[in-house]
């Protein structure tokens, strides 16, 4: 009974080791099988993000990063922070209860590369942005287990002590806008400016900052620090737009209970 | 080494090794205000070490033999031993980056020495370091043996060699400087790219013309492992590395996608790197050196088949199984738990096959370390593929993901079966290229095999712990409703297990640096013994018309 069920898949089978048995004489056939056997996965897979439409959700109101932030987020990857922390908040209850509203596409757009991280040795970062001001922020970089005792965090205090290289900003900028984000031209020509006016709040500088960014733009001496635009003024001006680029999260998702 | 080239490929070592430098030349002053600049010195000095050590034997007389009747084991036995010394490195780093989340203070307040900049020197330090040299010296060794014939090209193994651990050079020296493109596994940035691609064409055009040569009508099933491996690793870097540099004098680039595709092409790259570099390639290993050490032909030819295909089709599926409950469609989630799942019938398969073939030597898996290394290997292939499977569906993923579960998982991988398979395959094959009677010592061999399964073990069992432990605390409610852990709550949970995994990680270390001194001594003091029929035959057995009944 099981034999003469199982026997048109042992003729199948027999037939397929006969075929491969002629077919890995040549290198070629081996090649070309490799390649259309592997292809095939990644095609059906990767292809179809590009064209469905509501992949990516629509949010009017998306913003981009400003020049400091994005450097600020250049600071994150070049210290691999996403080792550490994600950006993604799962659809699980419990993650919305701990970091808020989960992540939508949308939120990472323009996020090249996206940042949504594989391991919580540290809390999510999704949502950080605003959650604390930025003298903790500042305080928690320089040392961390002054502010949270158990945390095993590397200290980041030489950042506060780095002056921030704006120069190379509007190459990055224009690279961005090569590979899809819609900066402008004005915004990329006084990127280098830009940086450092969002961090010198009250001058000539940081007004064209929300001219050119929209007027809720943070501008504020992020590190503490007036006499000059460092390493800290970019990584805590990134941390502090986290999950602040867009409303549509909060506005799809009703907290709960009501 | 050099002697066995002819003149006319000593000037074209000559003429490489000046392009090499005068590209570093190009980097170091195009670069001088970056990061960039300092890996043109790099490259200039490998260039210049490699034009010295052709320059100071270029007036050695030219070979008189016929190079055809032997093979080319000179690339093969460097690749072993560049191999051992990453493995030293890349564990060493690995036991300090552990170390680090237990006394976050091991961090000794340098910028380069931070978790985030040190974890990938450990990560691409095992997989390509050591993991890659040991593949593209084994992959020498097993297409010559098979096809019995040497390898197509005297410069070419030697450029993939050294361009390869160049590649490693840049990628490892760039991260303690903080150039990273921040996607896991493939880190480094786009010249060392665009390197990397060169590289590999040449490797697939040596493999394919050795291939060609061959002295049998069949190519062996640990060949179409490698040919996968070299074929694949391919595709999967060029796509994920697409980027766009922020300028032609630094290093910083930008990725061509965003968000949620390239969220997806990272993780279809991920994953995938572990299927054709860390399962692909070490497959072609373990299908060579098990049978051949256990002097038994492998159990099942179609087996092998099934197993193969099974492999190359159903992989490259599940790399959507890390964005389980994120922004990517749920369709794509839904294709990558499936074919994970399916995914277990051709790794067992492949896992069987090696255990069968063990029959009727299982006494000599008893006796010979290397022979247990490659067994348990195998063994941890199967358990760690299992675990892969179990994971990747949904409701376990919810639990397991962001937590030290996923770390132990790839631990059970990365130690219990790609590192096992290595060093049994190294100490199988060292005494045979060297023209050894033997390894220096057995009793080393006995004492690494049980240092690396303890240390497995132990750093297995610390993230099973850690990681459920942790996955359970977040989603822990009070009776009130509210959550009843704080982030740093589970912090302090995960404390002695982080002890432990370090613990279990320095056995493991001790276990690589006691291999790299037993093959040290094997070339410099071990017994000679010339190896018998080891060069170049033609076939003298008829084929069968069909595949040998089982």
């Amino acid at each position: 009974m099981i034999r003469k069920l199982f026997s048109p898949f042992a003729r199948l089978f027999d037939l397929h080791a006969r075929t491969h048995y002629r077919a890995e004489r040549h290198s070629m056939a081996l090649t070309l099988g490799i390649i259309a056997a592997a292809g095939v996965g990644g095609f059906v897979e990767i292809a179809p993000l590009f064209t469905i439409d509501d992949t990516v959700e629509a949010a009017p109101d998306m913003r981009l990063y400003t020049p400091l932030e994005q450097a600020g987020r250049d600071i994150y990857i070049r210290e691999g922070c996403y080792a550490c922390h994600s950006q993604m908040i799962r659809t699980l209850q419990d993650e919305v209860d701990r970091y808020g509203p989960y992540s939508l596409a949308v939120e990472s757009q323009y996020d090249h590369p996206m940042l949504w991280g594989s391991k919580r040795t540290g809390p999510d970062l999704a949502r950080v942005g605003e959650k604390f001001s930025d003298e903790w922020q500042v305080q928690h970089l320089v040392d961390p287990r002054a502010v949270v005792p158990e945390s095993v965090m590397p200290q980041y205090a030489f950042l506060l002590d780095t002056p921030l290289d704006t120069a190379s900003l509007p190459d990055r900028l224009a690279a961005l806008r090569t590979v899809g984000v819609p900066y402008t031209d004005e915004q990329i020509a006084n990127a280098a400016k830009d940086a450092s006016g969002q961090a010198r709040p009250d001058t000539e500088a940081a007004d064209r900052v929300s001219e050119r960014f929209g007027e809720d733009t943070n501008i504020r001496h992020f590190d503490g620090r007036r006499d000059r635009v460092t390493e800290m003024d970019a990584l805590v001006a990134y941390l502090q737009i986290l999950g602040g680029l867009t409303d549509l999260p909060a506005q799809s998702q009703p907290p709960r209970g009501e | 080494m050099i002697s066995t080239f002819t003149s006319g490929e000593r000037q074209g070592a000559l003429i490489i090794a000046g392009a090499v430098m005068l590209f570093g030349l190009i980097m170091a002053v195009a670069g001088h205000a970056d990061p960039m600049g300092v890996h043109g010195w790099i490259v200039l000095l490998f260039g210049g070490a490699t034009a010295y050590a052709v320059l100071r034997a270029v007036y050695d007389p030219a070979p008189q033999e016929d190079r055809a009747l032997s093979y080319y084991d000179d690339p093969t036995k460097v690749g072993l031993v560049i191999s051992l010394f990453w493995a030293v490195v890349a564990m060493g780093m690995g036991v300090w980056v552990a170390a680090q989340l237990a006394w976050p203070d091991l961090r000794f307040d340098a910028a380069w020495s931070s978790f985030g900049r040190i974890r990938p020197v450990h990560t691409s330090g095992v997989i390509f370091g050591f993991g890659g040299n040991a593949l593209i010296a084994t992959s020498y060794h097993v297409m010559q043996r098979t096809s019995r014939a040497r390898l197509a090209g005297q410069i070419s193994p030697w450029f993939v060699l050294l361009g390869f651990n160049l590649f490693c050079l840049l990628a490892a020296t760039g991260y303690l400087m903080g150039v990273t493109q921040s996607k896991e596994y493939a880190e480094p940035e786009w010249y060392a790219d665009i390197l990397l691609v060169i590289v590999w064409v040449v490797y697939f055009i040596l493999y394919i013309r050795t291939l060609a040569r061959r002295n049998e009508p069949h190519i062996y099933v640990a060949n179409w492992y490698y040919l996968a491996f070299i074929l694949v690793v391919a595709i999967l870097h060029i796509v994920n590395n697409l980027a766009v540099p922020a300028s032609l004098t630094g290093a910083k680039s930008y990725s061509a996608f965003a968000g949620v595709q390239d969220a997806m092409t990272q993780w279809w790259y991920g994953h995938n790197a572990v299927a054709f570099f860390l399962t692909a390639g070490f497959l072609g290993m373990l299908y060579y050196f098990l049978p051949k050490r256990a002097e038994r032909p492998i159990y099942s030819y179609r087996l092998s088949i099934l197993s193969f295909w099974g492999i190359v089709f159903f992989y490259i599926w599940a790399g959507s199984h890390h964005l389980h409950y994120t922004a990517l469609p749920q369709w794509v989630q839904t294709l990558g738990m499936t074919f994970s799942v399916m995914l277990l019938v051709p790794s067992w398969a492949s896992a069987g096959n090696a255990l069968m073939t063990l029959n009727g030597a299982w006494h000599k898996v008893r006796d010979d370390a290397t022979l247990r290394f490659m067994m348990v290997a195998a063994v941890f292939y199967g358990l760690s593929t299992f675990e892969g499977s179990f994971m990747a569906v949904r409701a376990v993923n919810s639990l397991s993901h962001y937590t030290d579960w996923t770390v132990g998982h790839v631990h059970a991988g990365a130690m219990g079966w790609v590192a096992l398979i290595t060093f049994g395959s190294i100490y199988a094959v060292v005494p045979l290229l060297w023209k050894r009677a033997t390894m220096y010592s057995w009793k080393l061999v006995e004492w690494h095999f049980w240092l690396a399964l303890a240390g497995t073990v132990v750093y297995v069992f610390a993230m099973w712990n850690s990681g459920i432990t942790q996955g359970l605390m977040w989603r822990t409610y009070t009776e009130s409703g509210t959550l009843a852990y704080s982030f740093t709550d589970t912090l302090v949970a995960m404390h002695p297990y982080y002890v432990a995994r370090a613990f279990g990680g320095a056995l493991f270390l001790a276990g690589a640096i006691l291999a790299a001194f037993n093959v040290y001594m094997t070339i410099r003091r071990a017994p000679a013994k010339q190896p018998e029929r080891d060069y170049p035959t033609s076939s003298e057995a008829t084929e069968p018309a069909v595949p040998v009944a089982e």
